[in-house]
């Protein structure tokens, strides 16, 4: 029977296959071949050779590095907004949706069905100097003619904002729908308020879905370039610009391997330190559901 | 020209083919670029500069013989829709084009050829378009263009305007033609600038402060910086590029600039979030075409960027005999003329503008009124005291020096 056992020893492995040949054909040899390049020297016409040269790192370090500062203040600022924006949605589709929770959810994911760049350049109609919102405002008086909100920082966040915050209702929305009622009437039945009984029972409870709220949508966020990019003014640039800019415009591919491989290590690093506060491996199971 | 008040008409001169040109979103660049890395990226790709010597032009061309499709690359609203020349040159010789508007900017297409004219594989074009910019010049490098055979290029060599033949990026025209030229110059809403800028200092005025716009692209700001502390670009030095860099730094601490744009400056300019800008002519004359605004365009005093765009063959083409009668078949007069009828770019082709005026005799109502603008447009057919004005990009000798001019300029546009 040792085959038999040999195969059913097997077959675990033969199930992460597909999976695993996608993984190290499209993230590890990639991620190899990234990190080899950031070490060499060299330019598009006469090559790059390996030279082990460090330093690229050390210089991009410090030549970005208000870039680099600059990408998790904004990640930081977005995500807070993102679940004081995210979580009374989330709250109210679970608790208050009745029969049409589907519906809302579906209105909620109706966005992507147009593309990123385009949702985000309207921001740009919408938010024109002189355009329907700033110029009925400056028009009653409400602003300062020179008042602007493209071209500044506050712009840039929002848009991070806008554009990631189904990604921060979604997981909440999941805790929170799995919050079984009984525990709340369990606590209303002791005499807890309802202050209380959501301090003590439903937000605990939905800690998990805000964590992975936040793992999946500051990442993507800190590393933006597109939002940066439209709605950015001279001083808002964010690292994700500064890579693209030097991948595409200034083919120094060593500089922007390295700068993604320090945004990379930053990232993960912040979001182990995070999950070590937060204190649960549940909570990384949950954010991987 | 005069420095102000340029005839709208005038404008006419300069039709739209940035549209589109650097884009937004470069994904699909990073995305090419990721899979070039990935395959041959690490190893790197050294090419020595192919020599231009005759033989070299033979050896290419020996046993090449024209085949009955040629598959052309070309950039958006840069020939009439229905394509009136490539049905032309299909009924003369008989092989059919397909035209792609597929090239959105010299960096990302770039990207996108690199890794397959390096291994040496086709990239499913016979003739593509690219601007007089540093990925040109790494084509010319790289060996990524066939030489032309200039012995079978008979319209070209009647009819191509003098100066196209001495242009520093490719002198005597080895591997390139222009296919049409353009002006970056300064652009502006009338609305809210009253007094008519004539130069650079209108870039720093404190008055239009935060609604400055200024281009990211390296190579233009460095241009402009330079033709402002009067610096000839084309001979400009690492010193100076210290110097305009300075100029730039200063601007945007001054608070002037808005922001630094790629084309999207155009629709900021019409809507009033930008007063004044670095400008591509087409685009604002486009811009007042579709959406009826009335902004101006104007030359600066120090001068503007003139820009070529080049036909040329990859050296993997499929059908480079056809390639290159098509480019030839671009400086038969009739043609040239027809192409700047609809793209009211300048052309290279000075003979053009009698068959222009011919047609516009020809022509009745608001026909005659569109043809005899451009035939007369100072934007279609510069003089040559308009030629002088204009600059022309640095040309990078080496990449190491293209690698310096970015560490200098990088900084500004990346903040």
């Amino acid at each position: 029977m040792t085959t038999g056992r040999l195969r059913a020893r097997l077959i675990p492995y033969l199930t992460i296959l597909p999976g695993g040949l996608w993984l190290i054909v499209f993230f590890v040899v990639p991620m190899i071949a990234m990190l080899s390049l950031s070490l060499q020297l060299g330019d598009v016409v006469h090559g790059f050779q390996q030279v082990w040269h460090w330093q690229t790192y050390t210089t991009s370090i410090s030549a970005y590095r208000s870039q680099i500062i600059r990408s998790f203040e904004y990640g930081i600022a977005s995500t807070l907004l993102q679940i004081i924006i995210a979580y009374p949605i989330a709250y109210w589709i679970a608790f208050r949706g009745g029969s049409r929770k589907s519906f809302y959810l579906f209105l909620l994911l109706l966005p992507f069905f147009v593309s990123f760049v385009l949702r985000t350049v309207s921001w740009n109609f919408i938010l024109a100097d002189n355009g329907i919102v700033l110029g009925t405002l400056k028009n009653l008086h409400l602003l300062p003619q020179g008042y602007h909100i493209l071209a500044t920082s506050t712009a840039v966040v929002g848009g991070l904002t806008y554009n990631y915050l189904p990604f921060m209702i979604l997981p909440i929305y999941v805790a929170l729908e799995r919050v079984d009622p009984r525990l709340v009437e369990a606590a209303y039945d002791l005499y807890a308020t309802r202050v209380m009984a959501f301090r003590k029972v439903i937000l605990p409870l939905s800690i998990p879905g805000i964590f992975a709220g936040v793992v999946i949508t500051f990442v993507p966020v800190s590393s933006d370039y597109v939002n940066a990019h439209i709605l950015g003014g001279p001083t808002s640039t964010m690292i994700g610009n500064v890579i693209q800019n030097q991948y595409l415009n200034t083919q120094d591919y060593p500089t922007a391997s390295a700068l993604s491989f320090v945004l990379m290590a930053i990232l993960l690093i912040g979001v182990f330190a995070y999950a070590r506060a937060l204190g649960t491996e549940e909570a990384l199971e949950v954010a991987a559901r | 020209m005069s420095d102000q008040h340029i005839d709208p008409t005038l404008l006419r001169g300069l039709v739209n083919r940035r549209l589109g040109r650097r884009n937004v979103l470069r994904a699909a660049g990073i995305g090419a670029t990721a899979a070039g890395l990935a395959a041959c990226g690490v190893k790197g790709k050294a090419t020595g500069k192919p020599t231009q010597a005759p033989d070299q032009v033979a050896k290419f061309w020996a046993g090449k013989v024209a085949g009955t499709h040629i598959d052309f690359a070309n950039w958006p609203l840069y020939m009439d829709p229905k394509h009136p020349e490539l049905k032309k040159f299909t009924e003369q010789t008989g092989m059919s084009v397909t035209y792609k508007e597929v090239i959105n900017d010299d960096a990302e297409w770039f990207a996108k050829i690199r890794p397959q004219l390096a291994a040496h594989q086709s990239i499913g074009y016979d003739l593509m378009v690219m601007t007089d910019g540093v990925e040109f010049q790494e084509c010319v490098e790289l060996g990524f263009y066939a030489p032309l055979d200039h012995s079978k290029l008979t319209n070209f060599a009647a009819n191509a305007a003098p100066k196209y033949k001495v242009e520093s990026f490719d002198k005597n025209n080895v591997y390139s033609a222009p296919w049409a030229s353009g002006i970056t110059g300064i652009g502006y809403n009338p609305k809210y600038v009253k007094t008519p800028p004539t130069g650079m200092h209108d870039l720093l005025n404190p008055a239009y402060r935060g609604k400055v716009g200024m281009m990211s692209d390296t190579q233009e700001i460095g241009n402009f910086a330079m033709m402002a502390l009067g610096i000839t670009p084309e001979t400009s030095t690492a010193t100076d590029w210290q110097k305009a860099a300075q100029w730039l730094t200063d601007q945007r601490n001054s608070g002037v600039v808005r922001s630094y744009y790629d084309q999207d400056y155009i629709s900021h300019l019409a809507n009033g979030d930008v007063w004044i800008s670095m400008s591509w002519s087409g685009d604002i004359f486009q811009q007042n075409a579709s959406s009826g605004s009335n902004l101006k365009f104007v030359i600066p005093s120090e001068g503007g960027t003139l820009w070529t765009d080049n036909m040329v063959i990859p050296i993997t083409a499929a059908n480079p005999v056809g390639a290159m009668q098509l480019i030839d078949f671009f400086y038969d007069p009739a043609i040239a003329a027809s192409l700047a009828e609809y793209i009211n770019y300048i052309t290279p082709v000075p003979a053009a503008q009698a068959v222009i005026s011919a047609d516009a005799a020809a022509a009745s109502g608001d026909d005659k009124a569109a043809l005899e603008m451009v035939a007369s447009s100072a934007l279609v057919f510069p003089s040559a005291s308009d030629y002088a004005k204009l600059h022309y990009y640095r040309n990078f000798k080496t990449p190491a020096e293209h690698q310096q001019y970015q560490a200098i300029f990088n900084p500004i546009v990346t903040s």
